[in-house]
């Protein structure tokens, strides 16, 4: 496998109030990939990120991000990373052309002109760019969040929370920016409780619990792998049991027998389903209605934190 | 680190930020203290000094004038820099500088630069006011610049560390209000030391601001309360004992990192 990207080892966090925010997570990041870390709040995503980013201290373990250690060598490493957090923290009283210039300077890139136009322009900020930035609304102050991490041009972009109480039309553009800077080869992670967000943007899925990282998978395997589908088969007639001759697919028998449920992995291929009418019709049982269900990736996650809960309660 | 990768254009760009942030605020930042110093001349210099004799062979009104280029230099250097530095943990907007490649040396550097280089400007700017009121000959130019500068750059780190040890607003001005403006009152802005009675003048020897004010006096007037070497050890000491905390602040984490 190519080099990762970003390598987390044996990161722990504790916090002065005894809070264990992380155990141990090890993650590698694969270059130009779209990581998304999803997890209920106070999981543990912003931690894991305010370490990457230097603003918060591990207790224990190593980061090397793009070959540099981040405590040893955090001045070549934090070259390499953009940062967007969740809340929104601006210069009120700068313009947003002064603010996305000051982030560049203090990356220690020379100045580009240029490039800060292309990264307001991307952004819609461009007509913006004289305006104090306390003139403008939250969704335009999150532009400029996102406008200052790009201003340095970073090679690995992290973004928290970063369509949280946006609208439509930011969350849009969001994600075609998110997909416009993969093509340049730029590494995202992004966290989310959104799964809609994972779904439809990321490569690959984290799910992080309780400081633990229970789970990292290709988006398309996760689905695969846990992503169940299920038809459910509406009755005419109530029935009391599962007839012996419709053992093989396993059934369950739902909402006071007027309701058959087959649960089928999407993974397999799908000639169970007409077999399994067919067999009905042979034995006469009728059915009114059918519909079939594929677990989103909502579902997924539900059902590996509660499992979670269950098992460490 | 090596000084090869020191971070210039980051320097350059927290300086630059707080010189416009100076800027903005001109009207607050220049007029009022000008205004103050405007009045204690008008209050102590002519309605008082009119009525007092020279003290150490200088004339009462400008007797005054460094000790009153003093206070607006350690007020001035406490409150920009400690609210250059706690503004962007009051807002949040000290996430990028925490995660900038930039040294903690750089940040003091350009906080405290930036801090110094106003209270500086503004100390000089006073000093042209009062030259208006009284006529002025300085003695020493280069030690009461030397003194300006090494005051301000104290100060301002002093200002520094209350900016980030500051919670709230109130901290910021907590200890400007209630220990410095005091010392400086007590520390012979406006008198000699030795027109105090011999036991006070042994306690304010513990004080720390009358070593500041004596040896800056001494560059105008060549006379002072105490020995200039001992004034200059004091300063560099005070300076050394900011730098040490800014250090171990740094090294830390504490109320910047958790």
């Amino acid at each position: 496998m190519m080099m990762p990207v970003l390598s987390i080892q044996n990161l722990s966090k504790s916090y002065a109030s005894g809070l264990q925010a992380l155990k141990g997570v090890n993650l590698e990041i694969r270059k130009g990939e779209i990581f998304a870390l999803l997890g209920p709040n106070g999981a543990g995503k912003t931690t894991l990120i305010s370490i990457v980013c230097g603003i918060v201290t591990a207790s224990e373990g190593v980061v090397i991000a793009d070959g540099h250690d981040i405590v040893r060598d955090y001045r070549a490493a934090r070259t390499k990373i953009g940062l967007v957090p969740q809340e929104l923290a601006t210069d009120t009283f700068e313009t947003v052309w002064a603010t996305v210039n000051f982030s560049r300077g203090l990356f220690g890139r020379a100045p580009d002109p240029a490039h800060i136009e292309r990264v307001l322009r991307d952004l819609s900020l461009w007509e913006k760019r004289k305006d104090r930035i306390m003139t403008l609304s939250g969704g335009m102050k999150r532009r400029v969040m996102i406008a200052k991490a790009l201003a340095h041009e970073p090679e690995i972009l992290f973004l928290d929370e970063p369509t949280a109480g946006v609208d439509v039309e930011l969350r849009r553009d969001m994600w075609a920016l998110v997909r416009g800077l993969r093509e340049k080869g730029v590494t995202i992670i992004l966290t989310t409780h959104y799964i809609e967000e994972a779904e439809e943007m990321a490569d690959r899925i984290g799910v992080i619990s309780k400081g633990e990282l229970i789970l990292v998978e290709d988006k398309a395997t996760l689905m695969k792998k846990l992503g169940k589908k299920q038809l459910t088969l509406q009755l005419q007639e109530p029935m009391d049991a599962i007839p012996a001759a419709l053992g093989q697919w396993q059934l369950a028998l739902k909402a006071n027998g007027n309701e058959l449920e087959y649960s089928f992995d999407t993974g397999e291929d799908h000639t169970e389903i007409p077999a399994l009418l067919r067999r009905m019709g042979e034995l006469g049982i009728a059915f009114k209605d059918l519909n079939t269900r594929q677990s989103s990736l909502e579902d997924i996650f539900v059902s590996l934190v509660t499992t979670r809960k269950g098992a460490t309660a | 680190m090596s000084w090869l990768d020191f971070n210039r254009r980051g320097v350059w760009a927290i300086y630059h930020f707080e010189m416009a942030r100076f800027r903005r605020t001109l009207l607050q930042s220049l007029v009022t203290p000008v205004m103050t110093t405007s009045l204690y001349f008008v209050v102590f210099g002519s309605a008082i000094g009119s009525r007092m004799t020279q003290v150490g062979g200088v004339p009462y009104a400008a007797f005054i004038v460094p000790g009153l280029i003093m206070l607006s230099l350690f007020t001035e250097s406490l409150s920009n820099a400690s609210f250059g530095i706690y503004f962007p943990k009051f807002t949040g907007t000290i996430y990028e500088l925490l995660s900038a490649p930039v040294s903690s040396l750089e940040i003091v550097l350009a906080y405290v630069g930036a801090a110094a280089s106003k209270s500086i400007l503004l100390g000089l700017i006073i000093l042209a006011t009062a030259s208006l009121f009284v006529p002025l000959h300085i003695l020493h130019p280069f030690w009461m610049l030397a003194f300006l500068i090494l005051t301000a750059a104290t100060f301002s780190l002093f200002g520094f560390i209350i900016g980030i040890w500051a919670k709230g607003f109130e901290h910021l001005q907590f200890i400007p209000m209630l220990i410095v403006t005091p010392l400086t009152f007590l520390g012979g802005a406006f008198y000699s030391i030795d027109m105090l009675p011999p036991a006070w003048r042994t306690v304010t020897l513990f004080n720390p601001v009358v070593y500041l004010i004596s040896g800056f006096r001494w560059a105008f007037f060549g006379t002072a309360d105490v020995g200039v070497g001992i004034s200059l050890s004091m300063t560099l000491g005070f300076f050394g004992l900011c730098l040490g905390l800014v250090t171990w602040i740094f090294r830390t984490g504490y109320r910047l990192k958790n």
